[in-house]
């Protein structure tokens, strides 16, 4: 597990709603294009954690924070660091599919226009790609001016993952990214984020344990929290070190 | 079979309730219609009024009301939008931004009379404007905004915030997300808000009572320092203090005609641009 390069860090992080403690003196390391796997009941902390990763929590009024995410080495909440840049280079597709009330076109090109980019062709070839990419092309080729929000939800979760890699970010997170599809439009972001793996790090929150024994590397499994156990993904669930652990994977509770 | 018996009964009472109320506004309507058309030809949409009131037309009227509605929105919507879009996209959720919001909605409730004694002491007077379009439309202005600050900011929350959450985690700043994101998904509602001010600002006397409206003017303002004529302020002015009454009732029958056409096409207009955008944006 040690022998990769190690993406992100977080360093004893702690997370308050208000007086409520969400997260738990949470150590962990993230590595390079790998899928890590968090999993834990419900309100666990696993989507305040990840939305600590690319700083969304900000938005949240009355939220307190301590501890240190480390990004290529570098504290995200450091006094110099820049969150617009950074969610820039971390991205992230959310539990429901969001895409703009906009054309197919327009989502794809948004992520770019905002960030300074005017050169149609080039534009034009970066939504082309990316779609590919997000195997959603062959299915939008001929509409691509139309509504986003005509597309099924499948299409339209495929869509913002297209979204995501317009800007070419170097990590992306994916809270809850089945949580509202079928078997079938599961499947396929699965086997896309498989296929994403050979060139981005990825942080998958998912209460779906077969989902996390499928596609993540590492699993890390989260209780009030705290971050009970992080190892890979095999001994998580086959051997895992933790009582707990187990009665969780084993579908005990949770 | 009780059960049924009931519902239908409640259907039914709600139905009614529908049934007065389009009776109501269509016999306005009527009343209006049948008793304004007779007097309206191309000469009273085109000429100014002759002899005592009692001849003519009123398009300096037309074209007054035109003028003081415009400038109201000139001035109220740009302010309302910024007023909107600061109470909901960048003030901290605070006890004094709470305070502002009330009294935002208080003045909703001030009546119009007062705003337009607030006009001709603060615009006719003391900022010197004379009675005049530019007194008259920023009185009516002010009346205004209220309205178009709640209806904006009724529509910036119901923009999802699931959009701000995706546009800024594509590396978009606020502004850019305010801008290419929440402003247009907020348009259509924002836009109901405007008609129903145009529709507010056209009808209403009292604000322009002492800050715009005159009986009579000879020819067409030339400035926005020139008192206009209106057309509320006219029918309110043929049925108070003319000479001829039979005639100036008709005429003013047929001023109110044309306000109510005037602020139904208005209307009219801007649901048609709210319809195209809605069905853009899916909802």
């Amino acid at each position: 597990m040690e022998s990769n390069a190690i993406k992100l860090k977080a360093e004893n992080v702690n997370f308050f709603y208000g007086s409520s403690q969400a997260l738990k003196n949470v150590n962990m390391d993230i590595y390079e294009k790998k899928v890590t796997a968090i999993i834990g009941p419900s309100g666990c902390g696993k989507s305040t954690f990840i939305r600590l990763i690319n700083r969304m929590n900000e938005l949240i009024p009355n939220t307190s924070f301590c501890g240190k995410v480390m990004f290529n080495g570098n504290n995200i909440y450091g006094l110099n660091a820049d969150a617009i840049e950074l969610r820039r280079r971390i991205g992230m597709v959310f539990q429901k599919p969001n895409p703009f009330p906009k054309s197919i076109f327009e989502n794809l090109s948004y992520g770019l226009k905002v960030n300074g980019i005017r050169n149609k062709t080039f534009i034009e070839e970066k939504v082309i790609d990316s779609l590919k990419k997000a195997a959603l092309w062959k299915e939008v080729k001929d509409r691509l001016h139309t509504n986003a929000l005509g597309l099924s939800g499948g299409q339209q979760q495929r869509l913002c993952i297209a979204r995501c890699l317009t800007i070419e970010p170097e990590v992306i997170l994916f809270d809850e990214p089945c949580a509202s599809l079928d078997p079938i439009s599961t499947a396929k972001i699965e086997e896309l984020i498989l296929e994403l793996k050979k060139d981005y790090t990825i942080i998958i929150v998912t209460h779906n344990m077969q989902q996390a024994a499928r596609i993540s590397d590492y699993t890390a499994f989260m209780m009030l929290g705290e971050l009970l156990e992080y190892d890979d993904t095999n001994k998580i669930f086959t051997n895992p070190a933790n009582k707990v652990t187990e009665d969780y994977v084993t579908g005990r509770f949770g | 079979m009780k059960n049924k018996l009931i519902q239908n009964l409640g259907f039914f009472a709600l139905f009614l309730c529908i049934l007065t109320t389009i009776f109501f506004l269509g016999s306005i309507i009527y009343f209006v219609f049948s008793r304004g058309i007779g007097v309206i030809n191309w000469e009273f949409l085109t000429q100014a009024p002759r002899e005592a009131m009692t001849k003519g037309g009123v398009a300096p009227a037309i074209i007054g009301t035109l003028y003081l509605t415009l400038g109201a929105i000139i001035f109220s919507v740009p302010l309302g939008l910024a007023c909107a879009l600061y109470l909901c996209e960048y003030s901290p959720k605070s006890f004094v931004v709470n305070i502002i919001r009330m009294s935002i909605n208080n003045l909703a409730g001030v009546p119009s009379i007062v705003f337009g004694l607030f006009g001709f002491v603060v615009f006719v007077k003391f900022f010197g404007f004379g009675v005049s379009i530019l007194a008259g439309s920023l009185t009516l202005g002010i009346m205004i905004l209220p309205q178009i600050i709640s209806t904006a900011q009724e529509a910036f929350i119901t923009v999802p915030q699931s959009y701000r959450e995706a546009s800024l985690a594509l590396g978009a700043s606020h502004w850019q997300t305010i801008r290419r994101i929440v402003i247009p998904a907020a348009l259509p509602g924002i836009l109901t808000g405007i008609i129903l001010s145009v529709g507010r600002a056209a009808g209403e006397t009292a604000p322009i009572l002492f800050t715009a409206a005159t009986f009579y003017t000879r020819g067409y303002p030339d400035s926005i320092f020139s008192e206009v004529m209106a057309l509320p302020y006219h029918i309110y002015a043929l049925m108070t203090e003319g000479t001829h009454p039979e005639a100036q009732t008709q005429i003013a029958y047929g001023c109110a005609l044309i306000l109510i056409i005037m602020i139904l096409s208005i209307s009219g207009l801007a649901i048609f641009i709210r319809q195209k955008q809605r069905s853009y944006y899916g909802k």
